[in-house]
């Protein structure tokens, strides 16, 4: 479920690196949380980023949800099928989805995120806090 | 008390239902030292014909009957009692905003209506479901248009009305956002010269109002171009909605902030009325207030919700686009049910008499000697003149023969002193128009 | 897509009962238009014609308005009547929504507002021809002083967001007169979402405090929040949850030792009119909702008013105008007010909502209490007969409203939305869903005094009938509302490609 080749962080986005440039999305975790998405907010193109820093939104009908940057870098493409069909984010929220690339501008703050099964376990861990 | 369905014998078996030997039980939870042990000393209680007469009494202070050539943002216009048959009916006067809209299609069924009859009436691709009125629908335009752009300074013509103007800067003030205010020329318009290409490549929006506060038509396509050409927006309002029957609608302008209150709302000493905002669609999202979507349910019936709520307090929170939460959606509706009831033929021709109207009673006062018009631009129902004494003197004279006169525009523009604002209506029989002239002519002839 | 089923095909469905309404089949009044028809006339014009060409240049003038609408008046009388059949209404039945406050809207008060001399005056007309609509500003503020307790008034904000930005807009001017307006407002995570979007909009920062496990503001975090960066605390009470702040006397002298300002949002004044006073437990400004707790017409979503009350040391920055009686008796706009605000809107007020209130005010007199007292009882006799069924996350006296959550049923599968819908079919409307956020499948439930015990007991029945469904046959509350003309209806297609408007 959760690809072995991608890196995950606490806020439920995932990256997937080639090189200096990394493919960023949310998680089939996070679109299930939200429900029917109906709109992506993302930066543009050129857009410098902090890891940790918010750099747009996805909606559903009732909830907004904030999507913050896995690393830093400079946003070098959106996705442009999400503004017709916001919808992917639910279907195939690791591939088709994808929200930005970015180009790192420091690769090693990758090690600091989380591999598929620590995050695996991370959101066994969130679902027994929900269900308690 | 009428008003609550209680015998005595019910509340006793219901506190024993609920296990309280009295009601002062259910109050506990408040500190002792801070409840009241008196009644609170207010007037009342009052039957239901003691409230009538309180208020025929009140009527009766006020200027019941008098004919008014007061408009300055605030119009008297014919309405059907048809409007207020439909709008006191129970089902929509006494139901709640419809967020569970199985329960509440009449009132969404009614707001799209509205939104359309707005985006027909102003040239605009999507309008929402109301604002409060026109100064705050112009105040979330400013906001909107700042949004959009991302510049932090606006340009206002000083011919928007005042009022208007004071609201913008009270909410401006700890937003950061600057404002400038730009002149008029003889003609009454905004002073073109003084939009620089430099002022406006800072500036987030240019904000007119047409017809402008001295009664004056803008000239839109002009100032559209002249703001896109270096990335500003164009944001209009409007006070006298009905100038849209005959008056080219603003289809050029990014954002259209309009008061509605022209469109069969009463006057009611400045409110209840409603705002709307009108724009493009691809800004729909940074607009404030609510939105009614058409959709299907399961069974493909049409319907409609409320829609794009993401935008709004209830879930964005301190990250909304407004703190807007109830709007005036019972005036939008009475404005809906009017401008049905006038429909494409009744609303020109009810603009075409006012223009008409306005015309004859302009000249009838150019005819005394020492009036004069003011600015040479286009009017619709108002218009400027310059009288030889102050507008006040003649007003309180005016006042004693039943006639509420023009507005002083002295009192908000210190140049102005002596200039009246007059307007005229539909509303307004001939022969008042011709005593109107009469009781003025008279009023400048005798010595002060 | 079918918007226009046949009559034959609506017959055949039999899962949708016919209602109360003629028609089901109502399309919009655009698509009953034709060219020619008219629904209103007006007098002929007794002035010479002008021609729009000639007058205005042909570049100011408008094509006709592509689409308007061109019905008769029967038309327009039908097609609203039938819409209308397609609403709930205070007038039909009781409103379980929490921290609304649907009461009973007395018809007096429409018949005043209509009235020949009130609902005509302009607002710019002279003080001396308007000495009535001023008398009526001055008794109502007067009677909202009496009730809150507290010294000053202004009128003018059209809603209660409106007042709240109000408000904290005086809380930052009197700060700043006394040299440093300061950085951040306080505001409980139960709140409503009015509240951090109205102190965003005022230019300061929002810092969420948690409330307690009591579901109170905790008074030992509340302490350590309080720095000099903290200009007020921004508190409902009762809370949202329906549960009056036992420790509000402490709460406010916390942030007056530190020099800031208690701003109390009026939503709940319902529960405390006639018992107790906010200007006497330390609220230094405060909103109240004149369509909630004083009978205004909520009308499908407004309009409303939010005036807001302060205590003197507020009253310099009240925003323009104030209405004031004068020594010589006579009632005027002061608009001489150098430390003001400024303005928050055009004119005075919602003064037809404003004159409705005063109304309802004058009715009641001191007796206000009895409605109070009436709402409390009627909260605590259905708290009683569901606490049973529902699952209640805070044990603590209720007020005016109740908060349950959906906890039991969920273990059916069945939320507090679904439970919600089937109220629906029971003719209820829903309560409050999912507010206040603290508490997750929240079920907020106020009845107001305006329910009899008869319709109380209805409402309970309709509840337990529900519970009871959730765990025999959880489907029929997943799947409700089954009686309405529409099902649910579908609001991912809604924002996902808005139609906003009709098109030919």
């Amino acid at each position: 479920m959760y690809p072995t080749d991608y890196r995950y962080t606490k806020e439920h986005e995932w990256i997937k690196t080639e090189g200096a440039v990394g493919t960023i999305g949310i998680t089939d975790y996070a679109q299930a949380e939200l429900g029917d998405v109906v709109f992506v907010e993302l930066p543009k193109v050129g857009a410098k980023m902090k890891a940790g820093q918010s750099f747009g939104t996805v909606e559903s009908v009732k909830a907004v949800s904030e999507i913050f940057s896995p690393i830093s870098g400079e946003v070098i493409e959106t996705n442009p099928a999400l503004s017709d069909a916001p919808e992917k984010i639910n279907s195939d929220p690791h591939g088709a989805a994808w929200l930005v690339k970015m180009r790192l501008a420091d690769p090693s703050e990758i090690s600091g995120l989380m591999d598929a099964a620590t995050y695996q376990a991370y959101i066994a861990e969130k679902a027994r806090e929900h269900s308690a | 008390m009428r008003y609550l369905p209680k015998s005595p014998s019910e509340r006793r078996e219901m506190l024993e239902a609920i296990g309280a030997a009295s009601v002062d039980q259910l109050f506990q939870s408040v500190p002792e030292k801070f409840r009241l042990r008196e009644p609170l000393p207010l007037p009342g209680p009052l039957s239901e014909v003691e409230i009538i007469q309180y208020f025929q009494a009140r009527a009766a202070e006020n200027a019941r009957g008098y004919t008014s050539f007061l408009g300055a943002g605030v119009y008297s216009h014919l309405r059907s009692v048809v409007t207020d048959a439909l709008v006191q009916r129970g089902e929509f006067l006494t139901s709640y905003t419809p967020y569970q809209a199985e329960f509440a299609q009449g009132t969404l069924t009614a707001i799209f209506e509205f939104q359309t009859l707005m985006c027909q009436l102003t040239g605009q691709e999507v309008a929402n479901a109301s604002m409060y009125d026109g100064s705050t629908a112009l105040t979330e335009a400013v906001l909107m248009a700042e949004r959009l752009t991302s510049r932090h300074h606006v340009l206002i013509a000083c011919s928007v009305h005042p009022e208007y103007r004071q609201v913008l800067a009270t909410y401006a003030k700890n937003l950061g956002l600057t404002i400038e205010e730009i002149g008029y020329s003889s003609s009454g318009q905004v002073d073109r010269a003084a939009l620089t290409p430099e002022k406006l490549a800072a500036t987030a929006a240019v904000i007119v109002q047409s017809p402008n506060f001295f009664g004056v038509l803008e000239e839109l396509p002009a100032l559209a171009e002249s703001a896109h050409a270096h990335g500003a927006l164009l944001v209009t309002t409007i006070t006298e909605a009905v100038s849209l029957g005959i008056v080219r609608p603003p289809a050029e302008a990014d954002i259209v902030a309009m008061e509605g209150q022209a469109l069969g709302v009463p006057p009611s000493f400045g409110g209840p009325y409603v705002g709307v905002i009108a724009t493009r669609e691809k800004f729909v999202r940074q607009m404030p207030g609510r939105l009614a979507g058409q959709t299907t349910d399961a069974a493909g019936r049409r319907g409609f919700v409320l829609t794009l709520a993401t935008r709004e307090q209830h879930i964005r929170r301190e990250k909304a686009t407004s703190n807007i939460c109830t709007n005036e959606a019972l005036y939008a509706l009475v404005a809906t049910i009017h401008l049905c009831l006038l429909g494409k033929e009744g609303l020109r021709e009810m603009a075409a008499q006012n223009l008409s109207k306005a015309r004859f009673a302009l000249a009838e006062l150019e005819k005394i000697p020492g009036v004069r018009r003011v600015f040479s631009g286009p009017t619709f129902n108002e218009f400027t003149l310059e009288f030889q004494r102050s507008v006040k003197l003649i007003n309180a004279a005016l006042l004693r023969e039943k006639i509420v006169g023009p507005f002083a525009l002295g009192t908000k523009y210190p140049e102005l002193t002596k200039r009246a604002l007059v307007c005229v209506t539909e509303t307004i029989p001939r022969a008042e128009i011709e005593r109107f002239a009469a009781a003025v002519r008279r009023i400048l002839e005798t010595p002060v | 897509m079918n918007p226009k089923a046949t009559e034959t095909e609506l017959a055949a469905d039999t899962n949708v009962t016919a209602s109360r309404h003629v028609s089901r089949n109502e399309g919009l009044i655009f698509e009953k238009s034709a060219s020619g028809k008219r629904g209103m006339e007006i007098p002929p014009l007794d002035v010479p014609a002008v021609d729009p060409a000639t007058a205005l240049g042909r570049d100011f003038l408008r094509d006709s308005i592509e689409g308007f609408p061109e019905v008769s008046e029967i038309e327009v009388i039908r097609h609203f009547t039938r819409i209308s059949s397609w609403n709930y209404a205070i007038d039909l039945g009781m409103y379980p929504l929490g921290s609304c406050t649907m009461k009973y809207n007395p018809r007096v008060n429409e018949f005043v507002a209509r009235l020949d001399g009130l609902g005509t005056e302009h607002p710019q007309q002279p003080a001396e021809a308007s000495q009535g609509c001023l008398r009526i500003l001055d008794d109502l503020q007067k009677c909202l002083l009496a009730i809150t307790g507290m010294d000053a008034a202004t009128l003018q904000p059209a809603a209660g967001a409106q007042g709240e930005l109000t408000g904290l807009l005086m809380i930052r001017a009197y700060l700043e007169s006394q040299g440093n307006p300061r950085k951040k407002v306080l505001i409980p995570d139960s709140a409503h979402g009015t509240n951090p979007a109205s102190v965003v909009i005022a230019g300061y920062e929002v810092q969420n405090i948690k409330s307690n496990e009591r579901g109170q503001i905790d008074t030992d975090h509340l302490r350590e929040f309080v720095s000099g960066d903290v200009a007020a605390l921004m508190l409902t009470n009762p809370s949202t949850l329906g549960v009056f702040e036992e420790r509000i006397a402490e709460i406010a002298a916390i942030l007056h030792q530190r020099g800031a300002l208690v701003y109390m949002d009026g939503a709940n004044m319902n529960a405390l009119a006639g018992i107790t006073r906010p200007g006497d437990f330390g609220v230094d400004v405060m909103h109240l909702n004149l369509h909630k707790t004083f009978s205004t017409p909520h009308g499908g979503g407004g309009p409303g008013a939010g005036p807001v009350m302060v205590k003197k040391i507020l009253e310099p920055f009240l925003p323009v105008p104030v209405v004031v009686r004068k020594e010589n008796g006579q009632y005027a706009l002061d608009q001489n007010r150098p430390q003001a605000i400024g303005r928050v809107r055009a004119y005075c007020g919602n003064f037809g909502v404003l004159l409705r209130a005063l109304a309802y005010t004058l009715a009641y007199g001191p007796g206000i209490r009895q409605a109070t007292e009436d709402a409390v009882v009627n909260a605590n006799y259905i708290r009683k007969h569901l606490e049973d069924s529902f699952d209640l996350p805070y044990n603590l006296p209720s007020m005016h409203e109740v908060v349950f959550s959906d906890a039991r049923q969920k273990k059916h599968g069945v939320n507090t939305i679904d439970i919600a819908k089937r109220l629906i079919d029971y003719g209820f409307h829903p309560y409050t869903t999912a507010f206040p956020l603290i508490v997750p499948g929240a079920m907020m439930i106020e009845p107001t005094e305006s329910e009899s015990k008869e319709e109380c007991d209805l409402f309970i029945s309709a509840m337990r009938a529900i519970a009871e469904e959730a765990e025999s046959n959880p489907e029929l509350v997943k799947t409700a509302p089954h009686s309405t003309r529409v099902g649910r209806l579908d609001e991912v297609a809604a924002a996902r490609k808005p139609i906003l408007r009709w098109k030919p």
